[in-house]
């Protein structure tokens, strides 16, 4: 993938769609319509800047990708999507140009349809079970279902015309709903449509979990974020933030003192991991847990308003292969690091980041080091990162995970100059839940145990999302978050 | 939101907040924190400890030292303003039990968060020592409800302008020298933590600090607040805030938290700050 400025994207559009008659389309003319590419900001001009760096479709480009969905009557995508979305459904009515109703299906499924649209891993879901990209023999190439779905949800919004669903009578009955991330507000949406009254608690001062603390306004504007949340939330449901359930108040009181008559947990992932290497400890090394808080949450990237400082080095290096390490390396170029490395120890086909993701990075500049791990951070006097001491790696036998382990190559240690390190390893659970309601049961990595029903081994708790899962995304938490919903809607109707 | 109920100054820059918090009056326990943060934009989350609460009043008391931006904006709050988020409480709270003599060590405004454990303490049947430290005599606060709890109390201030002039390390000696301590526990600025730790330690006596470090969200989430504690990475906002003092690593913990110091001490942004808090004092 190469950079291509959004005004020519537009005028190949504008030919293709003057030149081509869509009402007599054979697959193989489908077939034949190029993949339609997602306009985004220059990348030096967008690598110094916050603002979203995708700036969605055209109408002629949504008009073209739509086409080229072959109807297929099995529908493998809808296999492929957690919350199993009509996508040809939805694609139809947007190739029709019936954006209001292409819209209307999408969230029969799914409540937040703009943010999926930017932030699911589509290439790995639907769009892996495409025909169009099996018939062209390139996954890549499948129709870009998130595209379009961001597309008609923007103009929804956009039109003001955000749609409420439709509320069951009142039941009496009350639900308590842990977190107020994807995973809980899919949940609180759900049960709130069936008629019970939902409380929503929130630890922190703003709602989204990790869609507020963790993903970067240039991949998804908080304002858009926001607008999606009020548009739920204006079904009912009753705000707690500043609440921390097990702390603020024991999860078991919720239902034996506080008259809930069943709890969601959707607490999210926990405390980041380190390497527990020589040199963690500097000044100028932090968690890409802590480094996008600070910049996302308390909007350090604005540092004239923000009272939150962030550490902002010269040359940063993010250790780490996943979306967050991308999101950190992004990032730190906009809160004005000059250079930015990315180090992982497998190669670039292992990384688990999206496709797109590492691709915008490589654009803005940022290196990637691949095959290399770190082996100890260096430090002055005065404590502070002046550089990182790494060893070369290389692919040997395939471990648990079926990825080719890496393998220390001995003798290999070089030095990088650095004034910081960013560690983007996952994260482990979060132990509040654990540490406070021992009824509640957890395996051995801290995260909660749920049933296909995501019911927990306490009565009347269900739970869903990362602290089920571990990390995961946002879209198979939304996915838990519905399963969860339906079960404690099942066990209130008894 | 939270509404102040009360300001006092209660020295040269340490302000006292009374807040209406119900749920966190409730729930709280010795040695719990709360997280303030004046306003949701761009406003900074600050940790501090709980210092008292009334349950029946539904109040939570919060004494803090104005160091930055942050702690001016809340000390410029008076009584009938509002903290848009308070978080809590948070942390493990201090294991309180009978164990027979506890010396309670707090320096500067470490002396709040020890108030309600030294209350505890006694409150569980335990003989209290405290030992009370200061700079300075204008920099003492809360001795009044600290000589109230106390079996022994013994005050110290670092220029000899009030009680003795001493580090607080040098009667906790004495303290341990005569023999028969069961506790410590000691607050205060991390360089008087570590020491009292190495005072504690050739007597065999069990020795708690509680730990201030960086901290964003207080909920186990960033890891900001991460120490080393016998050798293992730990967390303040979850596992803490209380650890065991002889196995900190103090060190590491006085270099990380001057981690934000540059950006903190902005020479401009100081001088201005400087003002502030002389234009506080003098309105009182």
């Amino acid at each position: 993938m190469s950079y291509i400025p959004a005004e020519e994207l537009r005028k190949e559009a504008q030919e293709l769609v003057n030149n081509i008659d869509f009402s007599a389309l054979k697959p193989k003319d489908r077939l034949a319509i190029p993949m339609q590419e997602m306009p985004a900001q220059e990348p030096a001009v967008r690598a110094k800047n916050i603002q979203e760096v995708a700036i969605g479709y055209f109408e002629e480009q949504v008009k073209l990708e739509a086409e080229r969905c072959l109807q297929c009557k099995n529908a493998p995508c809808i296999k492929g999507c957690p919350v199993a979305i009509d996508i040809p459904g939805f694609i139809k009515a947007a190739a029709e140009g019936d954006y209001q109703k292409s819209v209307n299906i999408i969230k029969k499924n799914s409540m937040l349809p703009a943010i999926c649209g930017r932030v699911c891993p589509q290439e790995t879901q639907c769009m892996a079970e495409c025909t169009v990209g099996k018939s062209l023999k390139d996954m890549d190439k499948s129709v870009a279902i998130g595209r379009i779905e961001r597309f008609v949800a923007d103009w929804e919004r956009e039109q003001g015309k955000m749609s409420l669903p439709e509320i069951a009578p009142a039941t009496g009955k009350k639900v308590a709903v842990i977190g107020s991330g994807p995973a809980g507000l899919t949940a609180a949406a759900d049960v709130r449509k069936a008629g019970h009254e939902v409380v929503l608690f929130e630890a922190f001062h703003k709602l989204g979990g990790v869609m507020i603390y963790g993903i970067p306004e240039f991949r998804l504007p908080k304002v858009i974020l926001d607008k999606e949340i009020d548009n739920l939330l204006s079904m009912g449901v009753t705000i707690k933030k500043n609440f921390l359930v097990g702390r603020t108040r024991k999860l078991s009181d919720l239902l034996e003192k506080d008259g809930f008559d069943a709890v969601f947990v959707g607490t999210g992932a926990g405390l980041p991991n380190f390497m527990n290497i020589e040199g963690e400890g500097l000044v100028g090394v932090s968690s890409a847990n802590e480094f996008l808080t600070r910049a996302n949450l308390m909007k350090a990237y604005t540092p004239d308003k923000a009272d939150t400082p962030i550490f902002t080095g010269k040359k940063t290096a993010v250790v780490g292969g996943g979306n967050v390490a991308m999101d950190a390396a992004r990032m730190a170029l906009r809160v004005g690091a000059e250079e930015v490395y990315v180090i992982y120890r497998r190669t670039e086909k292992e990384m688990p980041a999206r496709r797109e993701e590492i691709a915008h990075a490589k654009e803005e500049g940022i290196t990637f080091l691949f095959l290399t791990n770190p082996k100890r951070i260096l430090g002055d006097k005065d404590g502070k990162v002046t550089g990182i001491e790494c060893l070369k790696y290389e692919l040997g036998e395939p471990d648990d995970s079926g990825r080719r382990k890496p393998v220390e190559i001995k003798g290999s240690e070089f030095v990088l100059e650095m004034d910081s390190v960013i560690m983007a390893l996952g994260n482990s659970s979060n132990p509040l839940i654990s540490q406070t309601t021992p009824e509640i049961n957890v395996n051995k990595w801290g995260n909660i145990l749920a049933n296909d029903d995501q019911k927990t081994s306490m009565e009347r708790v269900y739970a869903g999302g990362d602290i089920v899962l571990g990390a995961a995304t946002v879209i198979l938490a939304m996915g838990e978050g519905r399963k969860a919903a339906e079960s404690i809607n099942n066990l209130l109707a008894e | 939101m939270s509404k102040v109920l009360k300001k006092t100054q209660l020295s040269r820059d340490v302000f006292q907040l009374v807040l209406e918090a119900p749920e966190i009056a409730r729930e709280r326990r010795a040695g719990q924190f709360v997280i303030l943060q004046a306003d949701s934009d761009y406003s900074e989350r600050i940790p501090l400890t709980i210092a008292d609460a009334d349950e029946t009043a539904g109040s939570i008391t919060v004494i803090f030292q104005v160091v930055g931006k942050s702690t001016l904006k809340l000390a410029q709050l008076n009584a009938g303003d509002v903290v848009e988020n308070v978080l809590g409480p948070l942390g493990m709270p201090t294991h309180i039990e009978k164990v027979g003599t506890v010396v309670c060590v707090g320096g500067g405004i470490g002396v709040a968060p020890m108030h309600p454990i030294a209350q505890a303490m006694k409150k569980a049947g335990n003989k209290v020592i405290i030992i009370m430290g200061a700079r300075t005599k204008e920099l003492l606060i809360l001795e009044d409800e600290m000589r109230a709890i106390a079996d022994e109390f013994i005050v110290c201030t670092d220029d000899g302008s009030y009680g003795r002039k001493d580090l607080v390390t040098a009667p906790l000696k004495e303290i341990c020298e005569k023999g028969g301590v069961d506790l410590a526990v000691a607050i205060g600025p991390a360089i008087m933590m570590k020491f009292c730790a190495e005072t504690t330690r050739p007597f065999g006596v069990k020795t708690f600090a509680s730990l201030n470090t960086i901290m964003v969200d207080g909920t186990g989430m960033c890891g900001g607040c991460r120490v080393t504690v016998g050798g293992k990475t730990k967390f303040v906002c979850v596992d803490g805030p209380e650890f065991d003092a002889h196995e900190v690593d103090f060190d590491n913990m006085m270099l990380r938290q001057r981690s934000y110091k540059p950006q903190e001490q902005d020479a401009n942004h100081r001088c201005r700050l400087q003002e502030a808090v002389e234009q506080l004092q003098e309105q009182k």
